[in-house]
């Protein structure tokens, strides 16, 4: 049976160089980088080969990656870590509602502890607005976090503009950025947008699970969250992984070797999946300007276009979220779970345990919606192929699917 | 070292000339519990007790032994008991005045009373010489102690058989009778809090338990069947391998929501999930079929729905939670342990298609009226759904 993983926001398939030179560093150079021995030496190699690849990405310097387990401890650090640090400074901090757990969890956290979080709303396609960013930050604000790519809508939030409002507000304010969805599919210059803090998760990006770095802009402010040997200047203590950071390093620069052709390649993909899933009945597709029913789709030329253009238009690369009137979301998952096609639902809902997507609601989807919408994501592995068996599998289904429905 | 528990029953002990039988079904049964724990172990039977020794090897946990021996049913109460081999009297009194010290440190105030039982009628003391002399021998080690014989905080037993035992705790046991005592049933189980219930309460007299559940994909997905593999799981703890029957419903539930009226659908297909669940337990020697069913818990538990599906099933209906309330049932599902994993958020095929307002009064002409219109392809579907039968053994 032909397969279709579509799931690549909730990980994705490790590149075969990656897994090679995991298993490569971790059978053969299996010291411990804080060793004063030969094998200690071997392994700090790998760490500095490794940070200075992923420092080649974001043009910073070496001292500014902090190795974590992943997006979540690097999303914590930097919102446990800076709050506690500036907390003399100040108690508020400003994020999104359309945040992922791993950063509204935190916040709510703090809240408890006193701290004040501002949230911000978005418009029907995900984005905030900063011009509302302007008018809620104040002197005591110590943090805002905003995510790069939503996670499902794949809407890309405006950090330029942002960053820039921030600065210019409160100059001390911290800029985060939660760049899970959106590191290697986008050239992110954390300087050029005034971001002091950017989370990273290897696992997004081909790269092994239980890694990720969190960038520290020089003479940031911030406190540890994990203490003990000392390891990362003390900023992150714990021996460190180092097959997995290797591993890492190996998928960012096979991801940012050839960005740029593989993300018109995939814009190509997602336009052209995009128009055929609204070509059939009641289904339209989630963040996205141009794209409500009715509406014409945006006559874009991936091929040639300019990429700062093609964002703007069409959202992250890899994202489509749609809805389909009339079916249950977890039904239609596993309706085409059953055909090899792997997805995930925007908002899953069981009958005894309602839960409701943040993002869906913000966007101010239908009620009936909420509960009908899947996400599609893809990869630089996804193929022309996969999709097309998708949407047949879907012309097949859904028919079938809409006969049979709750009343 | 070994430890001894000594089992008490009570019920089969009732039971005449099949006592025989039922101690069998006993011992089969705490064989089967105790083996889970990976200890090495022996049950031996004496004199109308049942002794368990288990060896005190790296496996060894008194807190598991004793859970294991909770989940078997027919076993009122555990005796973790001092074993001895010899009845020289100077070591029943020792062990007792060691007993008594270790297992009650702090003893300042507590009442005692020794209950000798002298099964051997030619040993040179009798019972109440032995409750008067260990009694004064536990007084002489622990002054602390005093002597209650009418409300004891503490019964210090003494039997002297073959071998003595002696114990002071007893930790209740489930009760019930031995599984397999009673023939066998088919449990109709989802993934709900009330059926692995049912199936635990018709186990307890005494019945084994085999079970079906009805999948509808991709209406249910594959984790609300592990869910109820899960739950067959811990009701298999107390009445040991479940053979569940997996079978794929959707096709059959379809055909009724398309020919059918809507408010009518649940009880459509309760009744062809009957129908189903009864040709299996045919051909697999199940006397009888076990629901969750309790009276006017929903539309389709009503007495006018319950009669409409019972009137498919010429084989007995059991419902052991007919008169319960739901926090009855609630309760029990969290003292066997099924609870937490009943309320996880699956879906079952029952909520799948669940009409807004169902019929609460069906009456029965008019639903085999309407079922008239599957005559066409019913019998098929029947046949096909039995065909998917996939034969899960829990244990």
């Amino acid at each position: 049976m032909m397969e279709a993983y579509l799931d690549n926001s909730a990980t994705t398939r490790p590149y075969s160089e990656v897994t090679d030179a995991v298993a490569k560093v971790m059978y053969e150079t299996y010291g411990n980088p804080s060793s004063m021995h030969m094998m200690g030496v071997k392994a700090e190699k790998y760490l500095t080969e490794a940070t200075d690849i992923l420092v080649g990405t974001l043009k910073c310097r070496p001292s500014e990656i902090l190795y974590t387990s992943g997006g979540t401890e690097s999303d914590n650090t930097a919102l446990f870590g800076v709050a506690h640090a500036r907390r003399r400074s100040g108690r508020h901090i400003i994020t999104t509602r359309i945040e992922h757990p791993a950063i509204l969890e935190p916040c709510a956290c703090l809240e408890k502890e006193g701290y004040e979080i501002s949230y911000l709303g978005t418009d029907e396609y995900g984005r905030i607005d900063p011009d509302e960013l302007e008018t809620l930050i104040r002197p005591d604000t110590i943090l805002v976090s905003i995510m790069h790519t939503n996670n499902e809508i794949g809407a890309l939030e405006p950090l330029e503009a942002a960053g820039a409002v921030i600065k210019k507000k409160n100059p001390e304010c911290i800029f985060h950025v939660d760049a899970v969805q959106g590191y290697a599919k986008d050239t992110i210059i954390p300087k050029k947008l005034n971001i002091d803090l950017m989370s990273v998760s290897a696992h997004k990006f081909h790269g092994p699970r239980g890694v990720g770095f969190l960038y520290i802009k020089d003479k940031t402010r911030i406190d540890p969250l994990i203490y003990g040997g000392g390891q990362q200047k003390g900023m992150r203590s714990g021996t460190e992984n180092v097959p997995g950071i290797y591993g890492m390093a190996v998928a960012a620069k096979k991801s940012y070797e050839d960005l740029e052709a593989d993300l018109r390649r995939m814009y190509g993909l997602k336009k052209q999946f995009m128009e055929e899933l609204v070509s059939i009945d009641e289904v339209s597709i989630n963040g996205i300007p141009g794209m409500d029913p009715g509406c014409v789709i945006p006559a874009i030329d991936a091929g040639t276009e300019d990429m700062a253009d093609i964002r703007k238009r069409m959202g992250a690369p890899h994202i489509i979220s749609a809805s389909f009137e009339g079916v249950r979301s977890e039904v239609l998952l596993h309706a085409l779970e059953d055909k090899g096609i792997y997805v995930s639902a925007g908002s899953a809902c069981a009958s005894n345990r309602p839960h409701v997507s943040a993002t869906l609601t913000s966007i101010g989807l239908r009620k009936d919606l909420l509960d009908s919408t899947i996400r599609f994501s893809m990869s630089t592995f996804t193929t022309r192929e996969e999709l097309d068996y998708t949407l047949e599998a879907l012309n097949d289904l859904l028919p079938t699917l809409r006969r049979f429905t709750r009343h | 070292m070994t430890h001894t528990f000594l089992i008490k029953y009570a019920e089969i002990a009732l039971k005449g000339k099949n006592r025989h039988l039922f101690e069998e079904a006993l011992v089969q049964q705490i064989k089967y519990a105790v083996k889970k724990t990976g200890c090495e172990y022996a049950v031996r039977r004496a004199q109308g007790r049942i002794y368990v020794d288990v060896e005190d090897g790296d496996a060894y946990d008194d807190d598991e032994v004793i859970d294991a021996l909770k989940h078997v049913f027919g076993i009122v109460g555990i005796c973790p008991i001092i074993n001895l081999e010899d009845d020289d009297f100077e070591g029943i009194c020792r062990a007792a005045v060691e007993h008594m010290g270790a297992e009650y440190p702090e003893r300042e105030g507590l009442t005692f009373k020794v209950n000798a039982r002298r099964a051997r009628k030619d040993y040179f003391k009798d019972s109440m010489e032995i409750n008067a002399d260990v009694g004064e021998a536990i007084l002489d080690a622990y002054p602390e102690f005093k002597v209650d014989v009418h409300h004891p905080d503490i019964n210090l037993y003494i039997e002297v058989r073959e071998t003595v035992s002696i114990y002071s705790r007893v930790i209740p046991g489930p009760g019930g009778m031995p599984v397999g005592t009673s023939g066998k049933g088919m449990l109709l189980l989802s993934g709900g809090i009330d059926s692995p219930v049912a199936g635990y309460m018709v186990a307890k007299r005494g019945v084994k338990i085999d079970a079906v559940y009805f999948h509808a994909p991709p209406y249910t997905s594959e984790r609300a069947k592990q869910k109820v593999v899960d739950l067959a799981r811990i009701v298999s703890a107390y009445t040991g391998p479940i053979y569940l029957h997996v079978i794929n419903f959707t096709a059959i539930q379809m055909y009724i929501y398309e020919k059918c009226p809507h408010d009518e659908l649940t009880i459509i297909m309760r009744r062809y999930m009957m129908k189903i669940a009864q040709t299996i337990a045919e051909d697999t020697g199940s006397m009888g079929l076990i629901t969750g069913e309790s009276i006017g818990q929903v539309a389709s538990q009503t007495m006018q729905s319950l009669a409409c599906t019972d009137e498919v099933c010429h084989i007995p209906v059991y419902r052991p939670l007919i008169g319960f309330d739901k926090n009855e049932i609630v309760e029990i599902s969290q003292k066997i342990g099924t609870f937490e994993t009943s309320i996880l958020p699956y879906e079952d095929c029952c909520t799948i298609f669940v009409a807004k307002h169902p019929v609460t009064k069906p009456r029965l002409d008019v639903i085999v009226r309407h079922e008239q219109n599957l005559t066409e392809d019913i019998d098929r579907l029947v046949r096909e759904a039995l065909d998917t039968d996939e034969v899960i053994i829990v244990r």
